[in-house]
C-alpha cells in the first residue's frame, strides 16, 4: 500500500470518513503520521470552539468579578475557584457522569421532547467542559488585566466626559485586552494541550474516532514502541503551538498598533502544564 | 469490619451506610488518597532537586553541560505534558527491561527492536511474571514518581533559572566587593535571595502538580480515580452492597478533595510568600514596609 493510498484511507478517519478498520499489523511510518494527524482535527476542533465561546463568557465573568454587588461577584468567584482549583481530568469525569444521568429518552418540557443523548458524546460534552474551564482561566487573566489598567487612563477618559458604557467600550475594554493578551496567548496554547485529555477521561471514543494522542496511544500499545508515535504527537503539537503564537501575535500587533515600537508588550512563551 | 456488618442484606439505614463505607474496598479507596499524598510528598522534593540541578547546569560555564541544561528546560515547552507521561513510562519500562535483557537472557542473537516491535526474553520481564499484584503496583508507582519528577523538574528548572537571573546584579557585585569567591556568592547571596523571585512560579507549579495527580490513573496505578469508578459503578444484587450508579457522587467527593487541597495550599503559600518578601527590594516587600510604618 503506497503512502498516498494510506493518506486517502486515513486522513479523515477520525471524523469517520475513509477506511473502517485501523491498521492491525505491519505499521508503517506513513500510517502513523497520517492517522495521528487525522486525530489532530479533534484537538483543533475542541480548542478553537472552546476558545471562541470561552472568550465571551470570560469577559462576562471578569466584569462580574469586579462588580461591587456581592450577588454578582460571589457566584463568579466561586465559578472561577471551582474550575481553576480542580483538575480538568476530574471535571471531565464528573461532567460525563452527570450527563449520563440525564434521561435517555429526553426531557419532556411542555409537550416538547428535548433530546439529551448527544450531550454524552465527546464532541458536545467535552466541548462544554473545555469551554467552561477556559472561561474560568481566561476570566482570571482578564480580571487581573482590568485591575492593572493605569489609573491615569481612566482619569483621562473621565476628563473627556466618557462615562459608563462608553468609558468601558472605548477605554477599559481595549486596554484590558491589550494588557491581557500575552497571558491569554499562553492560555490558548495551554488549552490546545489539554484537549489531549478528552479521550483519556470519561468520554469514550466511538468506533475508534479519537484525537491525536488517542491514535498515538493505539500505536504505542500495539507496537510496544513509544519512540515513534509520541514524538510524532510532539512534532504536531509544536507546529500547532507555533501556529497559535503566529495568529495571536498578529492580533497582539493589532492591539498594540498605536504604541511606539519599544513599549509594545511582547508575547513570551511560558511553560504550562496540565490543569 | 464490624460485627453488625456480617449480613449486609439484612441491615438498612445508617448502619448500612456505616457498613458500606467501611467495607474492604472502601478502605482501599481511602488508602489510595494516601497514595496521592505520597506521590506529592516524594515528587515535590525530587523535582526541586532536579530543577535546581537543571538550572545550575543551564548557567554552567562548561558548554556541554550548559547545552544539556538548556535542552532539559526547553523540553517542556509546546508539547502537552500528558505526552511525556505516556512516553516516559513506556520508555523507562523498556529501558529497564533492555538492561535486564542484556544481563540475564541467554539468546542475544535476536535484536530487541524487530521492525517496529519490542521483544525481550520472558526472564527479563520487569517485574517478573510471578510477582504479586502489590509488587506490580509498587513498580507502577515508582515509574510514575520518576516520570512526574522528570517532567516537573524541567518546569522547576525553568522557574529557578528565571529567578536566578532576576536577583539584582548589584547584590552579587556587593558580595564580590567583599572579597567572596564565585562559589561563596552563589551560596551566600544568589541562592538565599533567589527564593522570593522563584516563589510565585513555584506556587503555580505546586498547584499544577496537585492537579496533575489524577494522571496516575493513566499510568495504571490504582489511584483515587480508579477506585471512584470501581466503587461508584452500578452494583447488582450479586454484590454485598447493591446500589445504582453512584459514580457522580464519588467524583463529587474527589472534586471536593482537590478544592480543599488547593485552598489549603493557597493559605500556606501566601504565608510563606509574606515571610520571604520581608525586607526585599520588590513591590511586595515595599508594600509591607509602607504598611509597617
Amino acid at each position: 500500500m503506497s503512502c498516498w493510498e494510506t493518506f486517502t484511507d486515513y486522513a479523515l478517519r477520525s471524523v469517520g470518513i475513509g477506511a473502517k478498520l485501523l491498521p492491525k499489523a505491519d505499521f508503517t511510518l506513513c500510517q502513523q503520521f497520517t492517522l495521528i494527524g487525522s486525530g489532530l482535527i479533534w484537538n483543533v476542533y475542541f480548542a478553537a470552539l472552546a476558545l471562541l465561546f470561552g472568550f465571551f463568557l470570560a469577559n462576562a465573568l471578569a466584569l462580574a468579578r469586579i462588580a461591587h454587588s456581592p450577588f454578582i461577584r460571589k457566584p463568579a468567584e466561586w465559578f472561577v475557584f471551582i474550575f481553576r482549583g480542580s483538575p480538568l481530568f476530574i471535571q471531565f469525569f464528573l461532567a460525563y457522569e452527570m450527563l449520563v444521568l440525564l434521561p435517555r429518552t429526553g426531557i419532556n418540557l411542555f409537550g416538547i421532547t428535548i433530546v439529551t443523548s448527544w450531550l454524552t458524546k465527546a464532541w458536545a460534552g467535552a466541548l462544554i467542559v473545555l469551554f467552561l474551564n477556559t472561561a474560568a482561566y481566561s476570566a482570571e487573566i482578564f480580571y487581573g488585566a482590568l485591575r492593572s489598567i493605569p489609573k491615569g487612563d481612566l482619569e483621562a477618559a473621565e476628563a473627556y466626559g466618557l462615562t459608563g458604557w462608553h468609558k468601558f467600550r472605548r477605554i477599559q475594554w481595549p486596554t484590558m485586552l491589550r494588557l491581557a493578551w500575552p497571558s491569554y496567548t499562553n492560555e490558548a496554547i495551554f488549552l490546545f494541550q489539554s484537549t489531549t485529555l478528552v479521550f483519556f477521561s470519561g468520554f469514550p471514543a466511538f468506533s475508534q474516532q479519537g484525537d491525536a494522542l488517542y491514535y498515538a496511544n493505539y500505536f504505542a500499545d500495539k507496537t510496544f514502541n513509544p519512540f515513534i508515535p509520541y514524538p510524532i504527537v510532539a512534532f504536531y503539537f509544536v507546529i500547532l503551538t507555533l501556529g497559535v503564537i503566529w495568529l495571536f501575535g498578529r492580533i497582539n500587533r493589532h492591539l498594540n498598533r498605536h504604541l511606539p515600537q519599544n513599549s509594545r508588550s511582547k508575547i513570551r512563551l511560558r511553560p504550562q502544564l496540565i490543569r | 469490619m464490624f460485627a453488625a456488618c456480617a449480613d449486609p442484606k439484612a441491615i438498612e439505614g445508617l448502619t448500612w451506610a456505616m457498613c458500606y463505607l467501611t467495607s474492604g474496598k472502601h478502605v482501599d479507596f481511602y488508602w489510595s488518597f494516601v497514595t496521592v499524598l505520597a506521590l506529592l510528598a516524594i515528587t515535590a522534593p525530587v523535582a526541586m532537586a532536579l530543577g535546581f540541578g537543571g538550572a545550575m547546569a543551564a548557567r554552567s560555564h562548561i558548554t556541554p553541560i550548559r547545552w544539556f541544561g538548556k535542552a532539559y528546560t526547553a523540553m517542556v515547552r509546546g508539547v502537552p505534558d500528558i505526552v511525556y507521561f505516556l512516553f516516559f513510562v513506556i520508555a523507562l519500562d523498556q529501558g529497564i527491561e533492555y538492561l535486564n535483557h542484556l544481563r540475564v537472557c541467554e539468546d542475544l542473537s535476536q535484536p530487541v527492536f524487530r521492525g517496529l516491535e519490542f521483544h525481550v526474553c520472558p526472564e527479563a520481564k520487569v517485574p517478573p511474571a510471578s510477582a504479586s499484584p502489590f509488587v506490580n503496583q509498587l513498580y507502577g508507582f515508582g515509574l510514575a514518581v520518576i516520570t512526574f519528577a522528570i517532567v516537573f523538574g524541567a518546569f522547576v528548572a525553568n522557574v529557578i533559572f528565571g529567578a536566578m537571573q532576576a536577583v539584582p546584579r548589584a547584590q552579587l557585585e556587593t558580595g564580590e566587593a567583599y572579597g567572596m569567591s564565585q562559589r561563596q556568592v552563589f551560596r551566600r547571596i544568589l541562592v538565599p535571595q533567589m527564593w522570593t523571585y522563584a516563589l510565585p512560579g513555584l506556587t503555580n507549579l505546586w498547584m499544577i502538580l496537585i492537579k496533575a495527580t489524577p494522571l496516575l490513573f493513566l499510568l495504571s496505578v490504582k489511584d483515587i480515580v480508579y477506585y471512584a469508578r470501581e466503587l461508584g459503578g452500578t452494583k447488582t444484587q450479586a454484590y454485598d452492597y447493591p446500589h445504582p450508579d453512584w459514580r457522580l457522587f464519588y467524583f463529587l467527593g474527589l472534586l471536593v478533595f482537590y478544592l480543599a487541597m488547593t485552598k489549603i495550599s493557597e493559605i500556606v503559600l501566601t504565608r510563606i510568600s509574606n515571610r520571604l518578601s520581608k525586607g526585599q527590594a520588590t513591590a511586595a516587600g515595599e508594600a509591607m514596609r509602607k504598611a509597617a510604618i
